[in-house]
């Protein structure tokens, strides 16, 4: 075993290391920008966050055969229309609020997180709120006392996280603003809440 | 020079000293993980269970940071540990780098003293920096990040210092750029942004780059100075497996990342890109099964140090099973849409974790206690027959499948009633977990959880008391 042939060598796999791992970030990175376009808020894939003033609804797209979100008309939350600013600073507001109280060490955003509770991904939809009309207090109701009005026969109750009203609202924005991302179908066969016309 | 078979530091060279505070430091933290681990799966059965005061996410929250760091400490300890005799000279700041290890430990205490006493904070930044960045893995608060980085920064420039003035080789020239790499990594999960899907972009960087390309390259960079070791391995085959092991696990893994790409809002190039590197990285973990058992048959199984090599088997396997197979399972884009945010993930994560990374230290630790001892017999005939490490060998690899078993029929339970017929709307998400056999799933979890703790007790048993009074020196090995 002196004369090692040249595919058994170490140097032909260092090197092969070295360009398979090069082209492989190469693409990564171009790959990565490219998405990263494509996410950013404002896009078609994430919306806008003043998408918090209108209508949201998660609907079967023929072509693509999934579900995805559709911004209709407008339904201001909380009766009061936001400005770009106004807006992104209630959805950082949420946001802050779900990573200061952990929310994701027992529930899953967009399927990633914890599975000890709800997926939130599209929370803002889920029929168990009642009507859209009663929704957004619903919300804040629950959030700001969940032990009370916690309604699973398994008796798993959500803590009260001892949100502050504004902080409430802040979350309910975050929740309707990520209702509306394409998530390419996730999650499969979600039956929305009943919005009038 | 210390009696043989008894405990001493003299033993050590100066990087292995450090290397041992990292171990005891991992072991301590591994203790908790698997008490809190116990917490959370109770909470799932008993709901009111320490409710209001220690809830299910501190509990969780506790549970994989210190699985987290635990890990890093015993790479970072096996790191010190293989640098002098590696490099062949000694370690190049280790007065800093023992400063540092201080340091270190005391960030930890306080990150877990806030989390248990503080735990939550207002929706501000002053959080973030303060308490919790409330994000999965790396939710220490930032100022804990900062000082993880100058820490890492020494270490780093421990290692590179000692290597670029010693010998560099093979081991050493990968085992340094993917040091880089991993570090370089946890500056992505160092900011805010209130967009979820940017945010989950970048956290899976830190996440699957870690795990599924740069741990994995630095497990084989030990796993290679170890099988040199136990079992007197040539060094020109190790390295070129390592070689070949990184180019298909960064071939692979590197674009593999698409698959957590899938459903957070990126676009739709990502099914396929990340179904088909993603399917291809059990590749390399197949390579390091054959690897470890060819390198063991070419030396017909003689090596010096029984339990460590146990667990360094284990882990080939082990990584194979949980990450490999486990991985696969879930990771084309037609089947994850259902298993997504399932106990299936749950049941995938548990047995790569242990079965890639766990079991590497162990073995660590078991070749730390034989030189600690004075590099005493750990071959056949340890006294008592090693009841004690086979025991605890058993029931920790036999609690982890069961475990993983357990979850792996709740979370199909889950995808079938939760995801597919139900939707995954807050009622579906009940009418799964209130099914029986997603109860009796979660059931059996904590049942192989206690097998795992009187595993670990077991183990920490064995590891302070195997060699005690030997009088026999290690094997020599000889070569294939
Ligand atoms: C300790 C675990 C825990 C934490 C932390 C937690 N929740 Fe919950 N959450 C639950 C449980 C359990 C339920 C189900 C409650 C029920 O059915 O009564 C729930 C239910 C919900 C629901 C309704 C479910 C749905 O599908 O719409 C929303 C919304 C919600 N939580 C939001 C949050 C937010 C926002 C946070 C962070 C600020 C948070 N939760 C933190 C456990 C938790
Ligand atoms: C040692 C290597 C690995 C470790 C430690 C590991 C660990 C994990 C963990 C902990 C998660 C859950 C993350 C979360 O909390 O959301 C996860 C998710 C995932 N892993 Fe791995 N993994 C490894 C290798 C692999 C491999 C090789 C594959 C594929 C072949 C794979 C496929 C997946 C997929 C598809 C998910 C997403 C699950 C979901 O959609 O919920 N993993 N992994
Ligand atoms: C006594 C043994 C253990 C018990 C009872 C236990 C229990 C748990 C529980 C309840 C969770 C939360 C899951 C959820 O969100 O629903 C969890 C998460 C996790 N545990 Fe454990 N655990 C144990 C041991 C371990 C070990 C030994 C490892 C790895 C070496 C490990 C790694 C993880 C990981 C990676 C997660 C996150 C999984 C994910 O997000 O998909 N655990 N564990
Ligand atoms: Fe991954």
């Amino acid at each position: 075993m002196d004369q090692t042939a040249w595919w058994a060598s170490g140097s032909f796999w260092r090197k092969t290391a070295i360009w398979v791992t090069g082209a492989s970030l190469v693409a990564l990175i171009f790959l990565s920008i490219d998405s990263l376009v494509k996410i950013s808020a404002g896009s078609q894939r994430v919306p806008a966050y003043t998408v918090v003033n209108q209508r949201v609804d998660y609907v079967l797209n023929e072509e693509r055969h999934v579900q995805q979100p559709k911004i209709g008309a407008e339904q201001p939350l909380f009766g009061r229309k936001l400005d770009a600013e106004q807006a992104e600073a209630l959805v950082r507001h949420g946001k802050l609020t779900v990573q200061a109280k952990n929310c994701m060490d027992c529930h899953t955003l967009l399927g990633n997180g914890a599975y000890y509770a709800p997926d939130l991904t599209k929370a803002w939809l889920d029929p168990a709120w009642g009507s859209a009309a009663e929704r957004e207090k619903a919300m804040v109701e629950f959030l700001l006392d969940p032990t009370d009005n916690a309604r699973n026969t398994l008796g798993r109750r959500m803590p009260n996280l001892h949100l502050t009203e504004d902080e409430a609202k802040s979350v309910t924005g975050f929740l309707k603003w990520m209702a509306a991302i394409d998530t390419n179908g996730f999650p499969y066969n979600f039956t929305p809440m009943k919005q009038e016309n | 020079m210390a009696a043989l078979g008894e405990i001493s530091l003299s033993n050590l060279n100066g990087g292995q000293k450090l290397a041992v505070k990292y171990y005891a430091m991992a072991g301590v933290l591994f203790a908790a993980q698997i008490l809190f681990g116990l917490l959370a799966g109770l909470q799932y059965l008993m709901p009111d269970f320490l409710f209001g005061q220690l809830d299910f996410s501190i509990n969780r929250m506790v549970h994989i940071n210190a699985l987290v760091v635990w890990l890093l400490c015993g790479f970072i300890g096996s790191v010190y540990w293989m640098l002098e005799e590696e490099a062949q000279r000694p370690v190049v700041g280790l007065k800093l780098g023992n400063l540092v290890f201080w340091a270190f430990a005391a960030a930890v205490t306080i990150v877990v003293i806030v989390y248990l006493l503080v735990q939550t904070g207002r929706g501000e930044v002053a959080t973030i920096w303060l308490i919790t960045e409330g994000r999965e893995y790396i939710e220490a608060p930032r100022w804990a990040d900062i000082a993880i980085v100058a820490s890492v920064l020494v270490f780093f420039y421990n290692v590179a210092g000692t290597f670029a003035k010693g010998r560099y080789t093979g081991i050493a020239g990968v085992l340094v750029l993917d040091l880089i790499a991993l570090f370089g990594l946890y500056l992505a999960g160092m900011f805010f942004t209130p967009n979820v899907s940017i945010d989950q972009f970048w956290w899976w960087w830190v996440i699957h780059l870690w795990v599924e390309a740069t741990w994995e390259v630095l497990v084989g960079c030990i796993l290679a100075y170890a099988l040199i070791k136990t079992l007197g391995a040539r060094r020109e085959i190790v390295e070129t497996w390592l070689y070949v092991e990184v180019a298909l696990m960064f071939g692979s893994g590197i674009l593999g990342l698409g698959h957590h790409y899938f459903w957070i809002g990126t676009p739709d190039y990502w099914l396929s890109i990340g179904g088909f590197f993603s399917a291809l990285e059990p590749i390399p973990l197949v390579a390091m099964v054959v690897h470890a058992v060819y390198d063991s048959g070419t030396h017909k199984m003689q090596n010096n140090n029984h339990p460590a090599f146990a667990w360094i088997i284990a882990a080939a396997f082990g990584n194979f099973l949980g990450a490999g197979v486990w991985g696969f399972m879930h990771t084309l884009p037609q089947i994850n849409l259902f298993t997504h945010g399932t106990q299936w993930t749950a049941s995938h994560g548990h047995l790569a974790f242990f079965g890639a990374f766990a079991t590497v230290n162990i073995a660590f630790f078991y070749l730390a206690m034989q030189k600690l001892r004075g590099e005493v017999w750990m071959g056949a005939g340890l006294p008592d027959r090693g009841w004690k490490w086979k025991w605890s060998f058993a029931l920790l690899n036999i609690g982890m499948l069961g475990m993983t078993v357990a979850l792996l029929v709740a979370g199909y339970v889950q995808s079938q009633i939760e995801r597919a017929i139900g939707g995954s709307s807050w009622s579906a998400y009940f009418d799964a977990q209130a099914h029986p056999w997603f109860q009796q799933g979660m059931w059996w979890r904590e049942v192989f959880g206690v097998v795992i703790l009187i595993g670990v007790v077991l183990l920490a048993w064995d590891l302070l008391t195997v060699g005690r009074r030997e009088t026999r020196v290690i094997q020599t090995l000889e070569p294939a």
